[in-house]
């Protein structure tokens, strides 16, 4: 072998071992639902639980984890908000660079001082949004989910979409996690969109 | 040797302590009967615990004074979509102990007359087709408790 060949053949493993990298940078698998072609979830207008107007694009740059519920809902909101509270713990630093955002599906009750009385319990950092009817509507629909107020009076419950959207630093929403996926889920997903 | 025995004392002790919150009336064992604390303001909340029997019974009742209404709810997943719906009553059998638990049956606390404080605890009666009544002290957790053993036993 000529020395011109060996040279010719080290240059071409080199390519090919860079290519096999770039391949691995953009494959990104989810332990959740695949959801990047979807071009679900656009730009919002919500309130968080200071009052202050809070738009998706605020948090650019950042991974965002949206989450619809409501704050007197007795079992999928709780598991939820705690799994996420676990999955923060385990990402330790990483967390910073991570922003929970509960949407209520209840603008009837869920004022942003009961919102402030129950997001924050979970993480100092989660933020709950809410609106009028009619920006929290919009919001879900651009979700793609769906919600249904059940029964009367003031006691009444609301069922909802039980899923949470995991959104990449460029606000592209892209992964969907089903309820009661556990907290280990949320973490190997986040850590994918942060490291991408 | 003394310290050995004193090391099997206390594990005992912790042993005995995981099922110190239990109660047992007749051929019923009502396990760990347990609800999330809520925000001052909420005003639902679940109750969940495991309930075990030697005699095939069935729940057809739940009563609270800490709601204005208390009910025996179904959570099912429809379409992505959580659905909860009362329920007439839950077979509680030998072989099949009833499982309260997040994303399963829980029982519906509407319209909490008081929220609900981490460390309290607050009565539940629960009524048996066989068994009769059954009255619990419910021990209110941390909100952002997660049952260890039974997270997901719902499904
Ligand atoms: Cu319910």
């Amino acid at each position: 072998m000529t020395v011109y060949m060996r040279c010719l053949l080290s240059l071409f493993s080199l390519l090919a071992a860079a290519l096999l990298l770039s391949a691995c940078a953009k494959k990104l698998t989810f332990q959740g639902s695949d959801i990047s072609d979807s071009q679900i979830g656009q730009n919002f207008t919500l309130q968080d639980q200071h009052g202050k107007p809070r738009q998706l694009s605020d948090f650019q740059g950042k991974v965002v984890v949206l989450f619809f519920g409501y704050t007197s809902c007795p079992d999928v909101c709780p598991t939820t908000l705690a799994e996420l509270r676990t999955s923060m713990q385990q990402l330790g630093d990483a967390a910073k660079e991570v922003q929970v955002l509960f949407v209520s599906v209840d603008p009837e009750r869920d004022t942003p001082q009961l919102l402030a009385q129950y997001v924050p319990a979970f993480n100092p950092s989660f933020i709950g949004l809410t609106g009028s009817k009619a920006q929290i509507d919009e919001t879900v629909k651009a979700f793609r989910a769906v919600y249904q107020k059940q029964g009367n009076g003031p006691h009444y419950t609301v069922d909802h979409t039980a899923g949470t959207y995991l959104i990449d630093r460029n606000g592209q929403t892209r992964v969907l996690v089903n309820y009661g996926a556990g907290a280990a889920v949320f973490t190997h997903d986040i850590r994918q969109l942060l490291e991408q | 040797m003394l310290k050995a025995a004193f090391a099997g004392a206390a594990l005992l002790c912790a042993t005995t302590l995981s099922y110190a919150h239990g109660f047992t009336v007749g051929d019923l064992t009502i396990q760990h009967p347990w609800a999330r604390a809520t925000a001052p303001a909420a005003k639902n909340a679940g109750a969940f615990m495991l309930i075990k029997t030697t005699k095939d019974d069935q729940l057809v009742k739940v009563d609270s004074d800490i709601a204005e209404k208390t009910e025996l709810h179904e959570m099912k997943m429809a379409d992505g979509v959580m659905k909860m719906s009362p329920i007439a009553s839950l077979p509680v059998t030998v072989a099949a102990p009833a499982k309260l638990a997040p994303g399963g049956y829980h029982v519906m606390l509407l319209g909490l007359k008081r929220p609900l404080v981490a460390g309290e605890k607050f009565p539940l009666k629960l009524t048996f087709a066989k068994g009769g009544v059954v009255e619990v002290q419910v021990k209110v957790e941390d909100m952002t408790y997660q049952p260890k053993d039974d997270a997901h036993s719902g499904h």
